[in-house]
């Protein structure tokens, strides 16, 4: 007799609520009248991760191991998943904005056409709007926050695809500048491809190493028998395919080309919320599988931290385009997030869990602010990104360019923003483990990382406006409600930060 | 009334003024301007009360107050000062209305709204007063960096020519100096976590640690470079002269005025106190940075022919006598020190408000674009020249009291820094009266010629008219109600202070004393 596995319902809500208007979403896809598709799908998307949010806080304080061991359901994972579904929520609005394209959406009418064919061009000016990217883009938070959440290696890489192919799908959705986006799309897909292969192939070896794909058991494997090389080379091929969805140099090189080529509210999603839970799975890996053996990976986090912040600050210097030039800046955060992972005492003591998981709600939050300012400033090409168009940008419009500047400010981490108290908790976490070596280049490449954030206030602020310039569009109410959310989130996690700090502190917890 | 919130006032009142000259519609210059003046008018009226609550003979650290602000990082919201923040405020509380004044007039090419410009002000100086009234090093910290970003937009959307250059190198040099600041405050805030068993960013819980020689000097590299930086000494002053020269007249004089007395400060209240090892250990170093700085800027001071430029490079040269005076570690050279950064911020203040009275006539920041202008600017020219004079340290000014006590103070422990130094002050002399001279007296010439419609100047100004060309003479107004309501009060303090500075003094001393008892075995 096969018995059912033990499910606790309770501790799957977020999951189910996000999963369930996935599904419902493709159904309304299949059978909602074409006319009032849009805001129903909107609606619905905007439930499923706004109820996965609030079942998660709902949840709080819980800490158990579901689903026959494979979900653990703790306080780490009930953290990102609401940060997840929050900040997929924001996404979502930037998703929904109709008043800023003339077109009304930000999304190609219908992808399969070929880029530049007369049908193409008739399509471009079509007020049709597309509304598969909201199933689609639920199906990608709910793959997150399982991502999050998996105890064991092969939901892990489940979660991986789930979080993934949608992702691949709408970063090629773009209306305006078609085939940037669908270059972007392929290369996005054919390197995450690799990526997931790493991932699986670094688990067939752990397996054979320890004879479980379980994470507690990978631990007890570990302690009892030493670790062999098997499992090392297990590791390794495991983070680097981790490391690839966080955008760690040097796993990087998708990161520039698919942020340019992305719809932008779609590079938002990426950059905020794949982030979050790429992180949430390195933690969780590295913590709970490998916690004990915690001198087979240190030297490798260290280096490639290093890598990352230094790869991100310099190569951001001679960006031009600012969506290429955020995805340099957010390589640079993954190096500095890694500096918070290193926060790991030999004893499993330690501050480094909770610095992240802080640093990734504030860059999470400042990210999707400084994108949804970016879908903003237009030109008849769709959004300006070039830097150079932003020249003057405070003259014309003083409150846009106030915006950008604190979320350029918070990026930089100047202090009484968000990105200052996320920098000083990673860099805390990292100096009482000893890595002050490690905070010391973190410091330097904050400096040069600095230097491209200003160049835009510079440009905004100090230069003459140029002759001309692109326009910048009035938000419709999604837009304003994103851009008022996250300025004021950037703001108040810089004044006051204790509420969070102590919330991430209680939450920094792996059970499993 | 010691327990009146005059040091959170300080800072909430000028922040509350910034967000509200900022929110002010776009045109109503005057009323943001007006509004300005009453709040610096306000946050001075209660740097007095302050003052006068301070008990000199009392606590180290008075009208404190302190309320839990981020518990996970053990970071207090803890205000208080000692004698040497108070005269600091003071200063800031003195020299900003003057500011606001001395900026009244200022114009942006295309009659673009100066508001922003007050509102950064306010800000500013918000930021300011946090900075030396900060008893938490975390606070500190925050409100160092902080300030970076008003004067930024200040220097960079208010100022010359090259301001975008010299906005961004004002900005990194202080980032990297800070960010460098921020690994030793953490290594500080880990050293207390091991030792008390609790972290905390406390000043008067940091000062009893025992640090560990090795890690002492670390750490005292990490403050000690961000505040060279900051004060700015040789090697690290070359931004001082770009944003001195590209500020606005008003900036420059925040800027030399209070800004970089951040950095003095910074050492007298962090380095000494908390790294008294390190401390004995670099000195020998920090004084040949201090001397070298005081020679060399003043040799480049000699060489300049841009104004504003002369006064930046004067102040590094002073600053150079302040680190000397802190570096000596002798009470009386300590407290020459401070004094010396009070005195400088009110007699280069001056010095730059006129040089900018003269430049906004003229439009041109050349000493060779002038000449002979006293002859039709008396009033002008008089407060150049007294503030001339208090730069380089008449007796009888204010700044000869506090470089005098910082030479005899630092004789006994340094002679030989001390005699070098003396040298500065004969330099002092040259490029101040020679910058005078050029641009004051001698033949009328300049940009500030033209052609005569009228027939020659009435007798009273035969002199001048008779060595010009016959047809051209000077139009230069000589300064008016505004300008001599700017002047005023600190030409006052500049020879209140020369005469009687025993006020400034007692509060001072003690303070200082404090410290070089923190240091442990001085004079």
């Amino acid at each position: 007799m096969i018995e059912a596995p033990d499910l606790s319902l309770a501790a799957l809500a977020p999951l189910l609520f996000v999963f369930g208007a996935a599904c419902v979403g493709v159904l309304i896809e299949a059978f909602w009248p074409r006319d009032s598709r849009h805001p129903v799908q909107v609606a619905v998307a905007l439930v499923g991760t706004l109820g996965g949010l609030v079942c998660t806080l709902l949840l709080a304080g819980r800490g158990e191991v579901t689903a026959a061991g494979a979900l653990a359901v703790d306080g780490a994972a009930l953290f990102l998943q609401a940060t997840i579904a929050g900040l997929g929520a924001l996404a979502l609005l930037l998703f929904a904005e109709r008043a800023l394209d003339p077109a009304r959406s930000a999304f190609v009418t219908s992808a399969a056409v070929p880029a530049g064919s007369p049908r193409d061009r008739e399509l471009a000016t079509s007020e049709r709007v597309q509304t598969e990217v909201y199933p689609l883009a639920t199906f990608a938070i709910g793959g997150m926050m399982l991502f999050v959440a998996s105890n064991d290696l092969l939901i892990m890489f489940v979660a991986l695809e789930v979080l993934s192919l949608p992702l691949y799908l709408i970063s090629g959705l773009a209306r305006r500048r078609r085939l940037l986006s669908q270059e972007a799309a392929v290369k996005y897909f054919l390197l995450g491809a690799f990526a997931s292969a790493f991932f699986l192939y670094g688990l067939a070896l752990v397996y054979g190493a320890t004879g479980s794909v379980r994470l507690r058991d990978i631990r007890e494997a570990n302690l009892a028998e030493g670790t062999d090389l098997l499992l090392v080379l297990g590791l390794a091929l495991l983070v680097v395919g981790l490391l690839f969805k966080a955008s760690v140099a040097p796993f990087h090189t998708w990161t520039p080309d698919v942020y340019q080529g992305a719809p932008t509210p779609v590079t938002a999603f990426m950059a905020a919320c794949t982030k979050v839970a790429a992180f949430g799975a390195i933690l969780r890996l590295l913590y709970v599988a490998f916690g004990t053996a915690e001198w087979t990976w240190r030297p490798l986090i260290y280096g490639v931290a290093i890598v990352s912040m230094v790869v991100g600050a310099v190569l951001g210097l001679t960006q031009t385009d600012l969506k290429r030039m955020l995805a340099y800046s957010s390589i640079a955060h993954a190096g500095f997030l890694l500096t918070g992972v290193l926060g790991l005492g030999a004893g499993g003591e330690g501050s480094g869990l909770a610095a992240t998981m802080f640093y990734l709600l504030a860059y999470g939050i400042t990210t999707i602010g400084v994108f949804a300012v970016l879908t903003l400033v237009r030109d008849g090409d769709g959004e300006a990104s070039h830097l150079s168009q932003w020249a003057g940008l405070a003259a014309r419009s003083p409150l846009t360019a106030a915006v950008m500047g604190l979320f350029l400010l918070a990026l930089a981490g100047i202090p009484l923003t968000a990105g200052f108290t996320g920098k000083f908790a990673v860099f805390r976490a990292a100096i009482e483990q000893g890595a002050w070596p490690l905070v010391l280049v973190a410091l330097l490449a904050s400096a040069v990382a600095a230097f491209f954030y200003l160049r835009v206030i510079v440009l905004m602020y100090f230069s003459p406006p140029a002759a001309d310039g692109p326009t910048v569009g009035v938000p419709g109410l999604p837009t304003t409600i994103v851009l008022a959310v996250t300025a004021t989130a950037t703001l108040a996690l810089g004044v006051l930060p204790g509420s969070v700090l102590d919330l991430a502190e209680r939450a920094a917890k792996f059970v499993g | 009334m010691t327990d009146f919130p005059f040091l959170l006032l300080m800072i909430a009142v000028p922040a509350i003024g910034a967000a509200v000259v900022a929110a002010l519609p776009k045109g109503r210059d005057l009323l943001a301007k007006q509004v300005s003046l009453g709040i610096s008018l306000v946050v001075l009226l209660l740097a007095v009360l302050a003052t006068a609550a301070f008990d000199v003979g009392g606590d180290r650290f008075q009208l404190g107050m302190a309320v839990p602000w981020i518990p996970d990082f053990g970071v207090q919201f803890a205000l208080g000062v000692d004698g040497i923040a108070l005269v600091m405020l003071l200063l800031i509380g003195v020299l900003v209305p003057v500011v606001v004044g001395a900026s009244w007039r200022d114009e942006l090419p295309g009659g673009r709204s100066m508001t922003a410009y007050f509102a950064w002000l306010l800000l500013l100086e918000a930021f300011m007063v946090g900075v030396f009234a900060a008893t938490d090093v975390f606070l500190f910290y925050v409100f160092f960096e902080a300030m970076l970003v008003p004067m930024y937009f200040i220097i960079g959307s208010f100022g010359g020519p090259r301001r975008q250059y010299a906005a961004v190198k004002f900005f990194l040099y202080s980032l990297v100096g800070g960010l460098i600041m921020l690994a030793a405050v953490i290594g500080l805030y880990v050293v207390s976590n091991s030792q008390l068993g609790e972290g905390t960013f406390a000043f008067d819980a940091l000062r009893g640690l025992e640090i560990d020689p090795g890690v002492q000097k670390l750490l005292f590299l990490g403050f000690f470079i961000a505040f060279a930086i900051k004060a700015p000494l040789v090697p690290f002053h070359t931004w001082l002269p770009d944003s001195g020269s590209e500020a606005p007249i008003g900036g420059a004089v925040l800027l030399v005025g209070v800004l970089d007395k951040v950095g003095t400060f910074g050492f007298l209240r962090y380095c000494l106190p908390l790294f008294p090892d390190a401390s004995r250990y670099f000195a020998p170093f920090v004084l040949v940075l201090a001397v070298a700085g005081i020679l060399y800027a003043a040799l480049l001071a000699m060489g300049q022919s841009d104004m504003k430029r002369l006064v930046a490079y004067t102040s590094i040269s002073h600053f150079g006598f302040i680190a000397l005076g802190i570096f000596a570690f002798t009470t009386e050279a300590g407290t020459g020190a401070v004094l010396y950064m009070v005195n400088h911020g009110i007699a280069t203040g001056l010095l730059f408000l006129v040089v900018g009275m003269l430049i906004a006539r003229g439009g041109s920041r050349q000493i060779g674009d002038y000449g002979g202008v006293a002859a039709k600017a008396p009033l002008l020219a008089g407060a150049f020249l007294l503030a001339g004079l208090a730069s380089l340290a008449l007796p009888g000014t204010n700044s000869f009291v506090s470089e005098f006590l910082v030479l005899i103070g630092s004789f006994p422990t340094r002679p030989v820094f001390t005699i070098l130094a003396t040298a500065g002050i004969i330099l002092a002399a040259l490029y101040i009266l020679l910058m005078y001279q050029r641009t004051m007296h001698g033949p009328a010439r300049g940009v500030l010629l033209a052609d005569d419609v009228e027939p020659p100047a009435p007798a009273g100004h035969g002199a001048t008219a008779t060595l010009t060309a016959p047809k051209r003479s000077l139009r230069v107004l000589d300064l008016d109600r505004r300008e001599l309501a700017i002047v005023a009060p600190l030409v006052a303090l500049i020879i209140v202070l020369g005469v009687y500075p025993q006020p400034l003094l007692n509060l001072i001393e003690p303070a200082v004393a404090a410290t070089m008892s923190d240091l442990g075995g001085s004079d």
